[in-house]
């Protein structure tokens, strides 16, 4: 297996809580990956290890290695900034940032040193396309983002996600706030997607898991309990534990 | 399911309605009484020559002229404390969001703020002409610009803080995601999203200097001339009111109430103006 990020005897801690325990996985490149788990698992846990979102957070210690290629982005000398370009997160629900639709875009082209104005419009229109909103907003672009739908918001923070070109795509149960529809024009998208990226969503719907994923990886107190393809992890899991939680009895 | 207006809920209910509408219109005759005083008292003393001219001699006995040097002395000193304030407290209010969310450093900046914002105006005069006698300074526009200035920012600052911390963390995030800086998330989503909020703490300190008589009672001194350099005395609306009103003859008296006029209308202008600005400014603003 070609693995893109590989993570080698995690552990994270809140405060006194240890909230990820030892843990051990490769993530394959261009494949989606899902961590599946019951609540609290620690499954937003390992995702935000992923693009150093705990830094963010005070009295959190992250303690092991992620290695994205050969690098480890916990090695001090590594810009956090750059693990974030190359690592993106879209959220469990659109969080837009305060501007209009095609600044949403271009700010994270803008931030990237990409300010000629005609490549910001390309780029920008590009990125739409592939996220599957340009239809809808190209005749309202300076519109403020807000006055999209939820679905679309979600959308357009999957361009504005990729629009910063990253090689990793971070989902952390992004449809889970979406109706059945907007969350379909998502799955549609990751799964045109996975041919350039490697993406690793959270969720908590078995059905998704089973639509979308070619890994799967199976969580339950903070410890990873089990991980493979997705039809050995979920057609015959060896550990109990994922019996169980795959049958709904957890 | 008959609706029983004598259970407890009901009356409870009933009770705190009828109380909130009794505070809300004690609130509005208030306002509404203050307008009328200084109408009623100020108007027949108001003509073009007090918003035009400065006052002639024999003025404080019933004498001509106006009140042109009060109403433009305080615009500069309430003009000067404002962005001298507002360039010292954007960046602590930034601070404090950005750099310090939860830190003990950022809970003791906010404490101190809160003692400040509560010490008394007048002795923020005193602490600053203190140090003009040190320096062999005379009272100035410039020495009452940096007295409203101490007493303008703790109500910038905090008024900028409240509407800084409550950005939900994910907007923050969804910058850091983009592998943002901190400086780059601060302008692209606290100084955004904040920008309505950071337009009216400018306004509601602009509003607390320029209504503040005690500390520019000693600093900025008092005069009949217009300012014509940081250096010079400058006159205000609300020592303008506290000399007039305290004369023994009526029409000066009158005049009083006519400066306290214009200081309403003043500041009635510029709150109409934060709201339509406000309101303007939030288009971009997520909720």
């Amino acid at each position: 297996m070609d693995s893109h990020i590989s993570i080698k005897d995690l552990n994270v801690y809140y405060g006194d809580n240890h909230a990820l325990k030892s843990v051990n996985l490769d993530i394959p490149r261009n494949q989606i990956t899902a961590i599946i788990g019951p609540s609290g698992c620690g499954k937003s846990t390992l995702l935000k290890t992923l693009n150093r979102f705990h830094d963010l957070v005070d009295d959190t210690r992250v303690e092991g290695e992620v290695r994205f290629d050969d690098i480890d982005i916990y090695a001090p000398d590594v810009d956090v900034t750059e693990v974030r370009t190359k690592i993106g997160l879209i959220a469990q629900r659109p969080y837009l940032l305060p501007m209009s639709i095609f600044d949403n875009v271009a700010f994270g082209l803008r931030i990237h040193h990409i300010t000629n104005r005609r490549e910001v419009k390309g780029q920008v229109e590009k990125y739409l396309q592939l996220a599957g909103l340009w239809d809808e907003v190209k005749d309202r672009l300076h519109e403020p983002a807000t006055s999209l739908s939820i679905g679309q918001q979600q959308r357009l923070c999957l361009a504005r996600g990729l629009a910063v070109e990253p090689e990793v795509l971070l989902g952390d149960e992004p449809t889970s706030a979406l109706d059945p529809i907007s969350a379909k024009n998502i799955e549609v998208s990751l799964q045109q997607l996975k041919s350039q990226y490697t993406i690793v969503i959270v969720t908590h719907v078995l059905r998704q898991a089973r639509r979308l994923a070619d890994h799967v990886v199976f969580m339950y107190l903070g410890e990873l309990v089990e991980a493979g393809p997705a039809s050995k992890v979920l057609k015959s899991p060896k550990d109990p534990r994922t019996k169980a939680y795959l049958s709904g009895e957890m | 399911m008959k609706r029983r207006w004598w259970t407890l809920a009901h009356l409870e209910e009933t009770f705190f309605r009828l109380l909130m509408r009794i505070s809300a219109l004690v609130l509005v005759l208030a306002l509404a009484g203050i307008l009328l005083a200084v109408l009623i008292r100020g108007l027949p003393a108001m003509n073009l020559d007090m918003i035009t001219k400065v006052p002639e001699g024999g003025f404080y006995l019933g004498g001509g002229g106006g009140l042109l040097n009060a109403i433009l002395g305080s615009l500069y000193l309430a003009g000067g404390g404002t962005i001298l304030a507002f360039l010292i407290s954007l960046p602590i209010a930034m601070g404090l969001n950005v750099y310090a969310p939860s830190s003990r450093w950022a809970a003791f900046t906010r404490m101190t703020l809160d003692v400040l914002w509560g010490i008394p105006s007048l002795v923020y005069g005193a602490f600053i002409f203190l140090i003009m006698i040190s320096m062999g300074m005379r009272a100035s526009l410039g020495a009452g610009i940096l007295a409203l200035t101490l007493l303008q920012i703790p109500i910038m600052v905090r008024a900028m803080d409240e509407v800084m911390r409550l950005i939900p963390g994910g907007l923050k995030e969804a910058a850091y995601g983009l592998g943002a800086t901190r400086l780059e998330m601060a302008r692209a989503v606290v100084l955004r999203q904040a920008l309505p909020g950071i337009f009216t703490a400018v306004l509601l300190a602009f509003g607390r200097g320029i209504g503040d008589a005690a500390s520019v009672l000693f600093t900025a001194g008092f005069t009949d001339r217009i300012p014509t350099s940081l250096a010079s005395p400058a006159a205000s609306l609300p020592l303008a009111v506290f000399f007039q009103l305290s004369s023994p003859f009526p029409e000066v008296r009158a005049r009083g109430y006519a400066a306290a006029l214009i200081l309403t209308v003043l500041i009635l202008i510029v709150s109409g103006l934060s709201r339509a600005v406000a309101r303007r400014l939030s288009r971009n603003v997520v909720n």
